[in-house]
C-alpha cells in the first residue's frame, strides 16, 4: 500500500534540503554552459546588430560610433567576460533597440507570460485530466475514441491557425472578446482576464492533449492493479474506486508531467504571444533575435534556462513528497 | 514609483471603464517604435508617434510642399549659405518651457553632436546655427544644400524641450517632452504608447481628440481583425490582400497615398569579388533584365493593384518624375536582342531578397518573367538583418530591398548612386552623375534642379545600377466614425482636425 511504509516526517527532511542544495549547485555550471552557448551561437548568426538596428539609416560614421559604444569591436572573449561580469553584479546590460535595461524588460514581460502560463495550464488541466480519466474508465468505447480524437486534434492543430480562427470567430464575428492586446490584472482585472482568455485556451489545448494521453495510460495502469480489484471486491462504488483509489495513484506521473510542461508552455508562448500581440517573454525574445539585440537575447535565455532548471527541481521535489518510497533513494 | 504609476493607472482605468472615452483614438501600428528620442530613433512607426508628440520647424503638405510649423517663415541667402528662420511666438513645451531661438539652437547642436545621434548625416551641410533674435535662428552652411529644409520636416527638425533634454541626456526617450499637439503619458514596450491632448498647444482648437493610444500589432490579419471588432479606430499599412475587404466593409473606410519611396533591385557593380558576373559588368544585360519585367502585372498580381508601377526613384505621381522616361512596357524580344548584343544567350544570377511572403511572391513572379528572356535567377530568401549586412558587405550579385523615401529628391538619389554615397551598396561610380547631383543639391531653383535630376536619371536609366520596380502605397483603414483624416505621401498620421464620431 503506498504511503504506509514510512512515518511522515513533519519537521522537515534534512536529506531533502541537502538534495535541493545539491541540485542547485549542479545547476550553476549548467547555466554557465548555457550562457557560453548562447553567446557564441549569437555571434555565429549572420547580420550585424548595429546594422540590423539601423535599418535604412546606415550612415557609416554613426554605425561605427554605436559599435564602439556597445564594445562590438572587442574580441569575443572580452565581450563575453564583460557580459558575465555584469551579470554577476546584477547588470544584464541594456537593449540596443530601446535603451531599456534588460533586467527591467524581463521584469516587465515575465509576469505577463507567467499569467499566460498559469491560465493555459488551467485550461490544459481542465480539459486533459477529466478526458483522460474518462477515456481510461470507458476504454474501448465511443467515449474513449472521442477523447482520443480531441487529444489528437489538440496536438495537431497549429496554434497560429487556431488563434487566427478564434479571433475571426469570437472577436470579429461575435464581438465577445478583444482580438489581441494585454491589460495588467492590477489595472483592470476583468479586461486582463478577457484578453488572456483566447490565448490561454489556444496554448492550453495543445498541452491538454499531452496531459490527457498521460492521464489515460497512468489510469489504465492503476485500474488493473490488485488493490483496485480488492477495493471493488470490498463493494465500494465505482465512483469512489476511481476517484479515491485509482486517480490518486495515477496522479503522481501527471503532476511531474505538469511541472515539466510549464517549460513547454514557454516555448508555445513564443508563437501565441505573436498571434495575440501579448507583450510577454516570447515576443520579447523573438523581436530581440530579429533585431540582433544581443543583451536581451542573452538575458532572456539565461532566465528561461533558470526557469527550466527550477521547474525540474520542483518536479523532483514533488515526486519525492508524493511518493514516500522515493525518500529512501535520497 | 511603480506602485504610484499602477495606482494612477488603476484610477485612470476606472475612469475609462465608463464609455466616456469618446475621444480616445486607438491606432494599430505595424511595429513597435524604438527609442522615443527624435535625435536617436530610426523607425518609421517612431515617426508616426512623433507626428502627435513633437512639432518640427517645418512640415509637409499633401503635395510634399514645405509649409510652416514651428517656423513661420524663412529665407535663404542668394549664395545659399545662410538660412534664416523666424519662429512662432507663444509656443511652449509640454513641461512649460517656452520655445525660443535658444531652444532651437540647443536642439540642432544636440542632433549634430550627441554621440548616439542618427541625425548627423542629415545635418552634415550645417556649419553652425545661431540665435539672431529672441525668435530667430540662422543656419550657416558649409555648402549650399537645397535638401536641408526637407530634412527639417522630419526628425532633424523636431524640437525637444531643452530643459528635459539637458536633464535626461541620452535617456530622453524614456520620457520625451516636446511641443506637439499631444504629450507623452506612458509607454509599455511592445504593447502601447499613450499620449494625451496638450492643453497649451498653440493650435489647440484644431486638436479634437483627447487621448491617442498607439498599439504595435505586427500581424496584418490580426491588425485588421482588431479594426473590424472595434478594438482599434485606425490601422496603418493595410496589407494589399486586405484592401478589397476594407473597401467592402460598410463599417470601415480607407484612405491611401502613393509613398515617397521605391521598391528596387540593387546590382553589385563594383562591391568586391561578387560583382564579377555578367549582370554586374554589362549595362546591356541589366537593361535586358529590366525590359523582361512586366511592372504593371507585378502590381496587379502581387499588390492587387494597390501599388504603382515605376522605373525611377520618384513615382509617376511625383513632380520630380522624368516624363521623358515613361515606365517601360515588357518587351521580351528587345531583352533577348540586348543579351545577344552582349554576346550571351542565357545568364545565371543569384538574387537575394527578404524572406517575407509578399516579397517572396514578387520575386518568384519576376523570376519567371525574366526566365523567358534568358535569365536563370536563383532566389535566396534571406532574413532581413542578414540581407542588410550582406548587401553592405558586397556579398550579393543582385539584392532586392526598399527605400521608404524622402520628401526632397536628393534623399532618394544622392546617397545611393554618388561615388562616396553612404549607402551606395552597388558601389556604382560615375563622375558625371556625381556632378549633376551635387549641382542639383546646391541650388534651390526648382526648374534647374529638375533639369539636373532628369539628366542624372537618363544616365542612371542607361547604366542601371538600381533596377526600380515600383512604389508602395500607404493604405490606412479606419472606422467609419473617423473624420478629417488625410493620407499623406510620407505615410504619417496627422491628428489635427481628426474627429471620432463614436
Amino acid at each position: 500500500m503506498p504511503g504506509a511504509a514510512h512515518p511522515r516526517d513533519n519537521q522537515g527532511n534534512p536529506s531533502m534540503l541537502i538534495h535541493i542544495a545539491k541540485r542547485i549547485l549542479v545547476a550553476l555550471p549548467t547555466l554557465l554552459i548555457v550562457s557560453v552557448l548562447v553567446f557564441s551561437l549569437q555571434k555565429l548568426l549572420p547580420g550585424d546588430p548595429v546594422l540590423a538596428l539601423a535599418g535604412e539609416e546606415r550612415d557609416p560614421a554613426t554605425l561605427a560610433a554605436l559599435r564602439e559604444k556597445y564594445h562590438l569591436n572587442d574580441p569575443f572573449l572580452m565581450q563575453y567576460l564583460r557580459w558575465l561580469g555584469g551579470v554577476l553584479t546584477g547588470d544584464f546590460g541594456v537593449s540596443l533597440r530601446t535603451g531599456q535595461p534588460v533586467l527591467e524588460l524581463i521584469g516587465q514581460k515575465l509576469p505577463v507570460t507567467i499569467q499566460l502560463a498559469f491560465m493555459s495550464m488551467f485550461f490544459a488541466l481542465l480539459i486533459g485530466i477529466p478526458t483522460g480519466i474518462l477515456a481510461a474508465v470507458k476504454k474501448g468505447t465511443v467515449l474513449d475514441w472521442l477523447a482520443n480524437v480531441i487529444a489528437l486534434s489538440g496536438l495537431s492543430i497549429p496554434n497560429f491557425w487556431l488563434g487566427i480562427m478564434l479571433i475571426l470567430l469570437v472577436s470579429v464575428q461575435l464581438g465577445w472578446l478583444p482580438a489581441s492586446g494585454y491589460e495588467s490584472p492590477f489595472v483592470d482585472p476583468l479586461r486582463s482576464f478577457q484578453t488572456m482568455l483566447m490565448p490561454s485556451f489556444v496554448l492550453g489545448t495543445g498541452l491538454a492533449a499531452t496531459l490527457m494521453r498521460h492521464t489515460r495510460s497512468a489510469m489504465l495502469g492503476v485500474l488493473s492493479a490488485d488493490y483496485i480489484r480488492t477495493a471493488r471486491a470490498k463493494g465500494l462504488g465505482s465512483r469512489e474506486v476511481i476517484m479515491t483509489h485509482a486517480f490518486r495513484n495515477a496522479l503522481l506521473p501527471v503532476i511531474t508531467l505538469t511541472a515539466l510542461l510549464f517549460g513547454e508552455l514557454l516555448a508555445g508562448a513564443v508563437l501565441t504571444e505573436q498571434i495575440f500581440t501579448i507583450p510577454g517573454f516570447g515576443k520579447l525574445i523573438v523581436d530581440a533575435v530579429f533585431n540582433r539585440d544581443y543583451a536581451v537575447v542573452q538575458g532572456v535565455v539565461l532566465c528561461t534556462a533558470m526557469g527550466f532548471l527550477l521547474m525540474n527541481l520542483v518536479a523532483d521535489v514533488l515526486y519525492v513528497l508524493l511518493n514516500p518510497r522515493m525518500r529512501t533513494a535520497l | 514609483m511603480i506602485t504610484k504609476t499602477l495606482l494612477s493607472a488603476a484610477a485612470l482605468g476606472a475612469l475609462l471603464a465608463i464609455p466616456a472615452s469618446a475621444s480616445e483614438l486607438r491606432i494599430g501600428l505595424q511595429d513597435d517604435a524604438d527609442v522615443l528620442d527624435p535625435h536617436q530613433s530610426r523607425t518609421f512607426v517612431g515617426r508616426i508617434v512623433y507626428t502627435g508628440l513633437c512639432d518640427k520647424l517645418v512640415d509637409l503638405d499633401k503635395d510634399v510642399k514645405i509649409v510652416p510649423q514651428l517656423a513661420t517663415d524663412w529665407t535663404t541667402s542668394d549664395d545659399g549659405l545662410k538660412l534664416v528662420m523666424n519662429l512662432r511666438d507663444g509656443v511652449v513645451f509640454h513641461d512649460g518651457t517656452p520655445l525660443d531661438a535658444e531652444a532651437v539652437v540647443y536642439n540642432i547642436d544636440r542632433a549634430m553632436t550627441l554621440p548616439e545621434s542618427r541625425r548627423k548625416s542629415e545635418l552634415s551641410s550645417v556649419e553652425k546655427i545661431e540665435a539672431t533674435g529672441p525668435l530667430q535662428v540662422t543656419f550657416t552652411l558649409k555648402a549650399p544644400d537645397a535638401s536641408l529644409l526637407a530634412q527639417l520636416t522630419d526628425r532633424a527638425g523636431m524640437i525637444l524641450s531643452p530643459t528635459a533634454a539637458k536633464a535626461s541626456g541620452a535617456d530622453f526617450g524614456a520620457n520625451p517632452i516636446c511641443s506637439g499637439p499631444f504629450k507623452f503619458v506612458e509607454r509599455i514596450s511592445q504593447d502601447r504608447i499613450v499620449l494625451e491632448k496638450f492643453a497649451d498647444y498653440y493650435d489647440a482648437d484644431r486638436v479634437k481628440i483627447d487621448r491617442v493610444v498607439y498599439l504595435p500589432i505586427p500581424d496584418t490579419t490580426v491588425r485588421l481583425a482588431n479594426l473590424r471588432s472595434g478594438e482599434l479606430d485606425m490601422i496603418e499599412r493595410v496589407a494589399a490582400s486586405d484592401v478589397a475587404g476594407v473597401r467592402e466593409d460598410a463599417n470601415l473606410t480607407s484612405q491611401e497615398s502613393v509613398g515617397l519611396g521605391y521598391m528596387a533591385i540593387y546590382v553589385n557593380i563594383k562591391n568586391g569579388d561578387r560583382a564579377a558576373n555578367p549582370v554586374g559588368q554589362d549595362a546591356r544585360i541589366r537593361q535586358a533584365f529590366s525590359l523582361a519585367i512586366d511592372r504593371e502585372a507585378l502590381n496587379q498580381v502581387v499588390f492587387e493593384g494597390t501599388a504603382r508601377a515605376g522605373n525611377q526613384p520618384f513615382a509617376p505621381t511625383s513632380p520630380w518624375f522624368n516624363a521623358a522616361l515613361p515606365v517601360p512596357a515588357r518587351d521580351v524580344e528587345a531583352a533577348k536582342a540586348l543579351l545577344a548584343e552582349a554576346g550571351v544567350e542565357r545568364v545565371s544570377i543569384e538574387l537575394q531578397h527578404a524572406n517575407n511572403p509578399v516579397v517572396t511572391q514578387m520575386m518568384q513572379v519576376i523570376q519567371s518573367m525574366v526566365a523567358e528572356a534568358g535569365f536563370d535567377v536563383s532566389l535566396q530568401a534571406t532574413e532581413f538583418a542578414t540581407l542588410l549586412s550582406e548587401q553592405t558587405a558586397g556579398n550579393f550579385q543582385m539584392s532586392r530591398s526598399d527605400w521608404s523615401g524622402r520628401p526632397d529628391p536628393d534623399g532618394n538619389l544622392h546617397q545611393f548612386v554618388t561615388c562616396e554615397g553612404g549607402i551606395n551598396d552597388p558601389k556604382y561610380c560615375n563622375p558625371e552623375v556625381d556632378t549633376l547631383l551635387n549641382e542639383a543639391r546646391a541650388t534651390s531653383d526648382v526648374a534647374i534642379r529638375k533639369q539636373k535630376y532628369d539628366a542624372a536619371g537618363a544616365i542612371l536609366n542607361r547604366d542601371m545600377p538600381i533596377i526600380y520596380l515600383g512604389h508602395q502605397t500607404y493604405v490606412f483603414g479606419m472606422d467609419k466614425g473617423i473624420e478629417g483624416f488625410q493620407a499623406y505621401p510620407d505615410g504619417m498620421i496627422r491628428l489635427k482636425d481628426v474627429t471620432d464620431a463614436d
